[in-house]
Order: C-alpha cells, then sequence, then structure tokens
C-alpha cells in the first residue's frame, strides 16, 4: 500500500496538465478480486467458460464498477486526499482481460471555478490496452482552493457536481 | 427511436419509479478494505481514521462503491432464484427476448459521502430504450437505465446511470 498525503491544489493544476500514469499487467485474481468486492457475482466475470461460449468474449474481463473503482484510484492518487470526486463518465469500448497490461493516462482538459467558489477540474482518463482504447473517463474533480479549503465539507448547495 | 416501435408495457415504464428497496446490508469496512485492496488505493481517507476524521468527519466509502450497497446477495433464506441488481435492465432483457446483454456507458454523480453504518435506498428509473440496432456483438437495443441513491436520512448520496445494450448474437 502506498499512503497518499499530498494535496494538489486548484491553482497548481491548468488544462494539459498530464496526471502521472499507471501502468497494471492484469491477472485472472485481478478481475475476480474486482467482481467480488463489488458484489458483482455475474459468471462473465469469473467463469471462463460462460464468457468464452455465452458471452462470446476471449475471457473473463474487468466488470464496470471495479473499472471506476481504478479511475478513482487514478485519480485521487494524484490529486490526494482533499481531492473529491463529483461525477465521473465512462464507456466501455472493449474488454479488459487476464493477461493484458491495462495502462490509465490522464490530461486536464478544464479548470474552472463555480458559483460556489469550488474549483473544479475535468480529466480525461484514457484506458489502454496494447494502445488501444478500452474504456473513456470524464472525471469532474473538486480540488481545494487553499490551504484552509476542503471540498468534502461543501454541503446541500455549496456543492455542485 | 420511432414513437411506434415501443410495445406499450416498455413505453408506460419510461420515467417511472420502479424497484424502491433498501440495500440488504450496512455500509460497512470490510467492503471498503476489500474494494481499496482490489484496485490497490492507498488513499488514507480510507485507511487512516486520524486523516479521515480531519478530512471527512470521519471514515467513508469511496465514492465509486456506491453500486456496491445495493448489489443483492446471490442466495438468502428463502429465495429461490438468485436475485439480480439494476432489476429493470434484466426486465428489459426478457421483455425483448435478448438472452445476451453489456453495459456501455455508466455515469455517476456523487453527492453526500456513503459512511460506514449507513443504510441506503434506491429507486430504479427506466430513461429511453433505442430502436433496434446491430453491432459487432449482435442485434439488440440500448437503454438508459438510472439509479438514485439516498440514505437513511433522506439525503441524496448518488445518481448512477447506466447504458446497457441487450442483444441475441449472430444476427447481424
Amino acid at each position: 500500500m502506498t499512503t497518499t498525503t499530498k494535496t494538489v491544489m486548484f491553482s497548481d493544476v491548468k488544462v494539459g496538465d498530464t496526471l502521472p500514469e499507471l501502468a497494471y499487467p492484469v491477472t485472472a485474481t485481478t478481475v475476480v478480486l474486482g467482481a467480488l468486492a463489488s458484489r458483482d457475482w455475474r459468471p462473465m466475470h469469473h467463469d471462463h467458460d460462460f464468457a468464452v461460449h455465452r458471452n462470446g468474449t476471449k475471457d473473463i474481463f474487468l466488470n464496470t464498477p471495479n473499472q471506476a473503482a481504478w479511475f478513482e484510484r487514478f485519480l485521487t492518487d494524484w490529486s490526494g486526499p482533499k481531492g473529491r470526486l463529483g461525477r465521473m463518465k465512462f464507456r466501455m469500448k472493449g474488454s479488459v482481460f487476464p493477461g493484458d497490461t491495462m495502462v490509465l493516462a490522464g490530461t486536464v482538459e478544464q479548470a474552472e471555478t463555480d458559483d460556489t467558489g469550488c474549483g473544479w477540474v475535468t480529466v480525461l482518463v484514457r484506458l489502454t490496452v496494447n494502445d488501444e482504447l478500452m474504456t473513456d473517463c470524464t472525471a469532474r474533480i473538486a480540488l481545494p482552493a487553499n490551504d484552509d479549503d476542503n471540498p468534502w465539507t461543501r454541503r446541500g448547495d455549496q456543492w455542485k457536481p | 427511436m420511432s414513437d411506434n416501435d415501443l410495445p406499450p408495457e416498455v413505453e408506460k415504464l419510461i420515467g417511472e419509479v420502479q424497484y424502491e428497496e433498501a440495500g440488504e446490508f450496512p455500509v460497512e469496512r470490510g467492503y471498503i478494505w476489500t474494494t481499496c485492496s482490489s484496485v490497490e488505493n492507498g488513499n488514507p481517507l480510507f485507511w487512516d481514521d486520524a486523516v479521515a476524521a480531519e478530512i471527512t468527519g470521519g471514515p467513508i466509502a469511496p465514492p465509486t462503491m456506491i453500486s456496491v450497497w445495493f448489489r443483492p446477495h446471490q442466495w438468502s433464506p428463502g429465495r429461490t432464484e438468485p436475485a439480480v441488481p439494476l432489476q429493470v435492465h434484466f426486465d428489459m432483457k426478457r421483455i425483448f427476448d435478448l438472452p445476451e446483454a453489456v453495459m456501455t456507458d455508466n455515469t455517476i454523480v456523487f453527492h453526500e459521502p456513503v459512511r460506514p453504518g449507513d443504510r441506503l435506498r434506491t429507486r430504479q428509473v427506466l430513461r429511453s430504450v433505442s430502436e433496434p440496432k446491430t453491432t459487432k456483438l449482435g442485434t439488440g437495443r440500448f437503454w438508459v437505465i438510472e439509479v438514485e441513491y439516498l440514505n437513511q436520512k433522506d439525503e441524496l448520496v448518488g445518481v448512477e446511470s447506466y447504458t446497457g445494450f441487450g442483444y441475441r448474437r449472430g444476427e447481424r
């Protein structure tokens, strides 16, 4: 485990910045652990024969909620714990299988302050395998404006994700 | 999409709140840690109570775990069929007689943090169903389903929107 204690401030970020890349070798354990951690019992995420003969895929594959968890980890590894996710949209274009090395890379597409003073950064994250796009994710994450600011304290109409 | 394309039983479901239900168990830290472990997420919010107390007023769950808390047990006493999450998705498969399905798009909007001990409730709304489409997987239909999540104080903790594609293989 790597403990993240750094904090990226909103003022530190500009459009076009890139996030540190994450490369991860996916195994059957990665897929099954991710499925069970997200309480997804569907057989295409743990049963090779079902995945191949019923779903028509080449193997079991990463499930959607676990991919979301990978995206969150990637984003907060960069932002630090004060980074607060507001919105995440992702589209699966291909599947991630055991034996793949998945690579997550992110670019800051937008940085704006809303009318409550909350600093928002939009990051486009691409999950690729062998340079082929498997999932893209657009995430909106709130970052602190200064040392005294903490997006997690925002509630009600002060939080506009 | 042609207005006449959908069977009446589907048309009347669009926009209707369905399957309001409570999670089968309270939010708990074992699953939080297992999920963080599965993706090697070392965010101290989830591992260090002092950091969580300082930043989030106590432990919270990773926001992207929001759907985990309403996924039913595979089996429980008295149940004769496996329960399925996102029942509207399976209803669409049944109604259109599409044996296979995948999720293509997913949007999650996060509101109040989810905390250990919370009891979440969900409700599902079918938003749209496409005309028949053919993809590399087969021929079928896309549908969009929204799931709202609330905590025991009726605070909105998140809204998730899924696009599913139900299909039959080999029909191109």
